[in-house]
């Protein structure tokens, strides 16, 4: 499976996603993967690697109400954010203006500097369609189409570009091999989702996200709709994804926070309190506040 | 002790409730038995051959079964003689202005609810638009008769009269001939009964898209689709039985509407069958109302016949409707 994550990425796959070289050239270097087994000599954040996600003074509204104060993060290439605290504070706001999902919302708007790559995702004559190819999401709740499974995973890729059928069919086992569901679905690709069960239709949602070769990966709290047994499977593939994308993991949970992410950063009432190696937020707070909600005595 | 009292009290209550219910159902449906019975009694006259139906059920000729009804009464003209009078024209004038009904009505309705749902903002303006349109759904139908009146028969009298056209396309003898104004012609039927059901085809096609999750809007945009293609392919597809139901139901209002096309003018004696757009027609519930109106016993009778064909007419409209909310709505999540 290892070796099947890290073979699988859109710019290593020549074949299928020679179309898309508009994406810009500050892809990262995918020829030296970060190595898997040293996510906690990661020293800080913002840290001396690529950069993926510049954020800086960033200010986000609903209406009068401020839901983020100058949040200043980076988030590096190839690593697991996760962004914890509690509800309410603010994180999956700011993962919603990653993709600008908050531009369905009336009312939301936002300031500040958030660059991917060097692209200015809040610049309103971006286009919001090509970022969200860019930046894939999971959402809390496992939603896939009510189609086949096949359809499922078929539909990102066909919005974008015309595919030749057989070239599809790669697209559609690759895209489910990496999010480790290809051998619980291949034998029927055709049959509706809707049949899955709720980890597998997760799993099912993450390769739909794959598919449109993105560089990003949002997820938002995928585990909460889980029962063990399947958050256990997502977060295992969450932890292998991470060897080709960038991925920002909203979660309650802390110890999935602990288990699946590099590096944490804490939001409490629409502010950054803390930002660093996971390790040292769950061992050795360097904020008050943090070590409150990390050791449980509030949130 | 007062606990068991309260007990056998509320028991008692449930018991005069559960009574109620069951006897204001049997009363709705007394009323609906009794008005197809007596329907069915005054009808049976035109519609069966009771020479037939006495060979069948008396003598068990099976032969004569094709003959019990009196196809006559479906394939004859209208007549001033009851016995020779049949309902064809009204049928057939039925169908055509339900086809332009269908062919405007759905393509605009459910268009506009499309607007409204998935892209309109929710402001001020959109929020008039939807008042608007509940309220039409409340409009009576004659109303929209006058409307129909002035905008089509008549067009404000841009274009001189019908009998005097000022602007007309296509041979005369051509189906698609179309002169204007439209007089009491198809389209002008037609068009009347769409304001008639554009309303209801709005809402009931927007009530089945906000039906359709928004999990699923939220993960088709999420993968870089337009606001479009979302609507198109994700939405569209998930709420189309729904709209589907909900338009056959309109169709079915259409079908059964008289006052409006009262209004319209449109003749009481048709002895053919519509050649082109803007020719002369009547539908069902006006001939109905037509025969209704005359003082002869027989010709109430013609009227039963009539509400009997009508009403299986529709019966088929609705069962083709619940069969659509049954087998083709699928799960959505």
């Amino acid at each position: 499976m290892t070796e099947q994550a890290s073979k699988f990425h859109p710019k290593s796959n020549s074949v299928l996603y020679k179309a898309t070289s508009t994406m810009p050239d500050t892809q990262p270097n995918l020829a030296k993967p970060a190595p898997a087994s040293a996510p906690i000599t990661t020293t800080s954040l913002p840290g001396s690697e690529h950069i993926t996600l510049r954020v800086k003074d960033f200010n986000a509204w609903y209406g009068a109400f401020q839901a983020l104060h100058n949040i200043t993060l980076n988030i590096p290439s190839q690593r697991v954010t996760s962004l914890i605290g509690p509800s309410g504070c603010g994180k999956s706001t700011f993962l919603r203006w990653i993709n600008r999902m908050n531009d369905l919302v009336a009312n939301a708007r936002a300031q500040g500097v958030m660059q991917l790559d060097k692209d200015d995702v809040l610049d309103r004559n971006f286009d919001v369609v090509e970022l969200r190819r860019r930046v894939g999401m999971v959402f809390q709740k496992p939603n896939p189409f009510p189609k086949s499974i096949y359809e499922n995973i078929a539909f990102g890729p066909r919005l974008h570009k015309h595919f030749h059928r057989s070239d599809l069919d790669a697209l559609v086992e690759q895209s489910l091999r990496a999010a480790a569901i290809w051998d619980e679905v291949k034998d029927r690709l055709h049959n509706s989702a809707l049949g899955l069960s709720g980890g597998q239709q997760q799993r099912l949602c993450i390769a739909r996200a794959i598919a449109v070769g993105p560089e990003v990966l949002l997820m938002d709290e995928p585990c909460s709709a889980l029962d063990p047994r399947s958050t256990a499977s997502v977060e295992a593939l969450i932890r292998e994804l991470r060897q080709t994308f960038t991925i920002v993991v909203v979660t309650h949970n802390m110890q999935q926070a602990a288990r699946v992410s590099d590096l944490t950063a804490f939001f409490f009432e629409g502010k950054l309190i803390e930002a660093g190696p996971t390790d040292g937020m769950f061992t050795n707070p360097k904020n008050k506040q943090t070590e409150d909600y990390v050791t449980g005595r509030f949130g | 002790m007062s606990g068991i009292s309260l007990r056998a009290k509320r028991i008692v209550k449930n018991r005069a409730f559960l009574a109620l219910c069951l006897l204001s159902t049997s009363a709705t449906i007394l009323i609906l038995a009794l008005l197809i019975a007596s329907i069915m009694a005054q009808g049976s006259h035109f519609l069966f051959n009771s020479d037939a139906l006495g060979a069948v059920f008396a003598h068990g000729e099976l032969s004569q079964l094709t003959k019990i009804i009196r196809w006559d009464f479906l394939t004859n003209f209208a007549s001033r003689f009851p016995e020779k009078a049949g309902i064809y024209a009204a049928v057939i004038g039925s169908m055509w202005v339900c086809a332009i009904c269908a062919l405007l009505a759905l393509p605009l309705g459910i268009g506009t609810a499309i607007y409204l749902e998935e892209f309109a903002p929710k402001n001020r303006w959109t929020a008039l638009i939807d008042f608007n349109i509940r309220n039409l759904a409340g409009v009576p139908s004659i109303v929209y008769g006058i409307l129909g009146l002035t905008a089509f028969t008549r067009m404000f009298g841009l274009f001189g009269s019908d009998k005097n056209s000022a602007l007309s396309f296509g041979p005369d003898n051509a189906w698609w001939h179309i002169q204007f104004p439209f007089g009491q012609g198809l389209l002008a039927g037609g068009l009347t009964l769409m304001l008639v059901v554009l309303p209801i085809v709005i809402i009931s096609s927007r009530e089945a898209l906000r039906a359709v999750p928004s999990s699923l809007r939220q993960a088709s945009l999420a993968i870089g689709a337009t606001q479009w293609q979302t609507a198109s392919k994700i939405t569209l597809p998930a709420a189309i039985p729904s709209i589907l139901t909900g338009a056959i139901l309109a169709m079915s209002r259409a079908m059964g509407e008289a006052a409006p096309l009262l209004v319209l003018g449109i003749p009481v004696f048709i002895a053919n069958t519509p050649d082109n757009l803007n020719d002369n027609f009547t539908v069902l519930p006006f001939q109905i109302f037509n025969w209704a109106g005359r003082p002869q016993e027989s010709f109430h009778q013609l009227a039963a016949s009539a509400i009997v064909v009508l009403l299986i007419v529709l019966i088929c409209f609705n069962g083709v409707a619940v069969y659509l909310r049954q087998k083709l709505r699928k799960p959505l999540a």
